[in-house]
């Protein structure tokens, strides 16, 4: 048993240090914008007044470029070598503003912030390349798993009955468009995918039991190969109906679609659990309650019914 | 309509929004008469609170008069007079059927912000950050009220506004406080903080069968008003060491129960009152638990530490050493508003109490800004604002 675990702990590790190399990547990519964007007040920032703004937005190109390429393949090494390389360029030009026309304090903190940053370049190069080295097994399943479970205060037969009527989804899960009803076991779903796109895939019944569980897969050959299921159990005590969801998909753009859905706020698991917190809320009260800021974005304030239904993602 | 609106610590502005319209079909729209600012409104206005966007409109205790109701609402009729809990509640979860209307788990649309900081969600809270809802609050001429067919309840014409305002939050917050003490006869109640929630807990114990109440504060004419208006004997905790007075006071065996009804934003003399203000300041901590941790110390063993005041984030140095060892047992909880209401009214009802006892200020909605800013103070013997929308 002990090289299973060996397995495993290879992709633990693995895992964390692609972590740290998206991580990077986003840096590289924030850092950038900032040079980009707002190179007079980074220069003012770093201690070098008089730098060159079109310098710094030079650097700010190569940064993103860096980051990019991180984001789409953050196990590859390479990426993280050149960003080694341009914390050489980055610490070679500070270095070189040291004199008495500058604030050598600022440059001094600069210059240690970047050599921090230079090792973690370094450290997450060198174990990337020792990994892929050392990997003998193929990839792991890139594959994004869910799995959330409720409680509801209705019986177990009115949950399930709700649950068997697809075309209900939309009205309680965000990123569903519509799912149609094809026949019996076969239906259509559309959802709105990461970046304004949007996606659509047959998918069929493989499993219903009345009252107690209902399973799902997409038709072979659909854009986002994914499946489902859901059980429904009684919970102790006349607690009403456990609801465990349980979804599986490979996302439209492999790991840069999941970076770029954390960054616009749809990690998969969150959204699961607030669209089953909708789903309780409309068996238990029969609606979604709208609040006036349903978001950070808004202020707690009346206004356009429609703005505020289309901003909380729910139909009227 | 005119709305008292939050835009950063200690600024706000009275301005014109939009009016309120029926979102869910279970809301009812209702025109703000008479409105109050609480204590808890002050955390806003300081600070304490997370989540606040600008523009927010504030205000959890309001009462007035039924405009609009939506089509699954058949227990109210425009023209009726309502009085509006301040927790928004479903009436349908499990926390709600067992009474815990503020645990409500459907009322909170922002449920995981609120999620991230304290585990679970409680209810939804109107005019109280975003992490509680972003609802609208009633600090304004109009507001919408989710949930109308659970939450407002209808109060007799005869009674003016001042009597049963405060149905809304303090009353039944003050009221619970005691409530959760468990109090038996010859009962000695400390109570920390003479401001409104305070003094109606103090009225609450009596009215619950205790023997003594003693309050504890270190403005005078909130201490005044507990002793001339509430009944209670009271400690200024600037003048007397409070766990010393206590115990002389209570034979040695110090109160049967303590209420905290301070919360995050109080104050202490010397070192401890210092560390606070230091770790809060460095963001250390989030709250300060002066009169927490001494409600705690002064506590009879075996008896009931009861905390009405309001903490959002972290505390430090908690003395659970004294919990453990000496067998208290803290309670505590946002009030069950819906759950007090009735009975609490038929007590003003009966003439049992007139919770007008607390106003000391009328002022205009547009004076709200004005109004926090004495209150928040403590200016001009300040100890509950009323707000008139007309």
């Amino acid at each position: 048993m002990d090289y299973i675990e060996d397995i495993e702990q290879d992709y633990g590790n693995q895992d964390r240090t692609e972590q740290l190399s998206l991580g990077l990547g986003w840096f590289s990519i924030g850092l950038g914008l900032a040079e980009l964007l707002a190179p007079r007040a980074l220069a003012r920032a770093i201690g070098m007044p008089n730098a060159s703004p079109a310098v710094l937005r030079s650097f700010g190109a190569r940064e993103i470029g860096a980051g990019l390429a991180i984001l789409s393949e953050p196990d590859r090494p390479a990426w993280l070598w050149s960003r080694v390389g341009g914390d050489a360029v980055d610490l070679s030009y500070l270095a070189s503003g040291m004199n008495a026309e500058n604030d050598n304090t600022r440059i001094g903190v600069a210059l240690a912030a970047v050599m921090g940053v230079t090792a973690l370049d370094v450290l997450c190069a060198n174990q990337l390349q020792r990994s892929r080295s050392s990997r003998i097994a193929p990839r792991a399943d890139r594959a994004v798993q869910i799995e959330r479970v409720t409680t509801i205060n209705r019986s177990v037969h009115d949950v399930y009955q709700f649950w068997h009527q697809f075309e209900n989804f939309p009205t309680f899960m965000r990123h569903l468009e519509s799912v149609e009803m094809l026949d019996e076991r076969r239906s259509r779903w559309r959802a709105k995918a990461p970046a304004g796109l949007k996606v659509e895939w047959e998918a069929e019944i493989i499993e219903d039991r009345t009252d107690e569980w209902i399973a799902w897969r997409s038709v072979p050959g659909s854009t986002i190969e994914n499946s489902g299921s859901v059980r429904f159990s009684p919970a102790p005590g006349a607690r009403g109906t456990e609801v465990r969801v349980q979804l599986q998909y490979s996302p439209p753009a492999g790991t840069l679609g999941r970076g770029i859905a954390w960054l616009l706020g749809e990690e998969p698991n969150q959204q699961i659990h607030e669209d089953l917190h909708r789903f309780k809320q409309l068996m238990e009260t029969g609606e979604i309650p709208l609040s006036d800021g349903p978001s950070l974005w808004r202020a707690a304030q009346p206004g356009d019914p429609q703005k505020i239904r289309s901003l909380a993602g729910v139909r009227s | 309509m005119k709305a008292n609106c939050w835009y950063g610590t200690k600024t706000l502005r009275v301005e014109d929004v939009p009016d309120p319209q029926i979102l869910n079909a279970r809301d009812a729209i209702v025109r703000v008469t008479s409105t109050a600012i609480c204590g808890s409104d002050l955390h806003l206005y300081n600070g304490f609170v997370p989540t606040m966007k600008r523009g927010d409109v504030l205000g959890h205790e309001f009462m007035g008069e039924v405009v609009e109701v939506g089509k699954n609402v058949k227990n109210l009729a425009v023209g009726d007079r309502v009085v509006v809990p301040f927790p928004i509640a479903c009436g349908h979860c499990a926390q709600c059927e067992r009474e815990m209307y503020s645990l409500c788990e459907n009322s909170n649309p922002n449920a995981w912000m609120a999620e991230k900081l304290w585990g679970y969600s409680p209810c939804g809270i109107f005019g109280y950050s975003h992490l509680l809802g972003g609802y609208a609050g009633g600090q304004a001429e109009y507001v919408r009220v989710p949930f109308a067919d659970v939450g407002p309840l209808k109060v007799p014409n005869h009674l003016e506004d001042d009597k049963v305002l405060f149905l809304t939050d303090i009353f039944p917050t003050g009221y619970m406080a005691a409530d959760m003490c468990g109090i038996q006869p010859g009962d000695v109640v400390a109570v920390w903080g003479c401001g409104p929630v305070g003094q109606f807990a103090i009225k609450s114990a009596y009215l619950l069968g205790a023997e003594r109440v003693i309050a504890i504060d270190r403005f005078d004419y909130r201490l005044r008003i507990a002793r001339e208006r509430a009944n209670a004997e009271t400690i200024d905790y600037e003048q007397a060491d409070v766990h010393e007075a206590l115990r002389e006071m209570t034979g040695g065996r110090g109160p049967d129960h303590c209420i905290d009804a301070v919360g995050m934003e109080g104050h202490g003399p010397g070192l401890l009152g210092a560390y606070d203000r230091v770790k809060g300041a460095m963001m250390l901590e989030t709250d300060r638990a002066y009169a927490l941790r001494q409600a705690i110390l002064a506590c009879r063993s075996g008896g009931t530490v009861s905390v009405a005041g309001v903490y959002s984030g972290m505390i430090d140095k908690f003395p659970m050493g004294a919990i453990v060892n000496r067998s208290l047992t803290i309670k505590s909880g946002q009030c069950h508003v819906h759950r007090y209401m009735r009975p609490l009214l038929e007590r003003i009802e009966r003439g049992e109490i007139d919770p007008s006892f607390v106003i000391t200020h009328h002022m205009r909605l547009d004076e709200a800004p004005e109004g926090y800013d004495i209150f928040s103070n403590k200016e001009d013997e300040c100890l509950k604002i009323v707000l008139k929308t007309h």
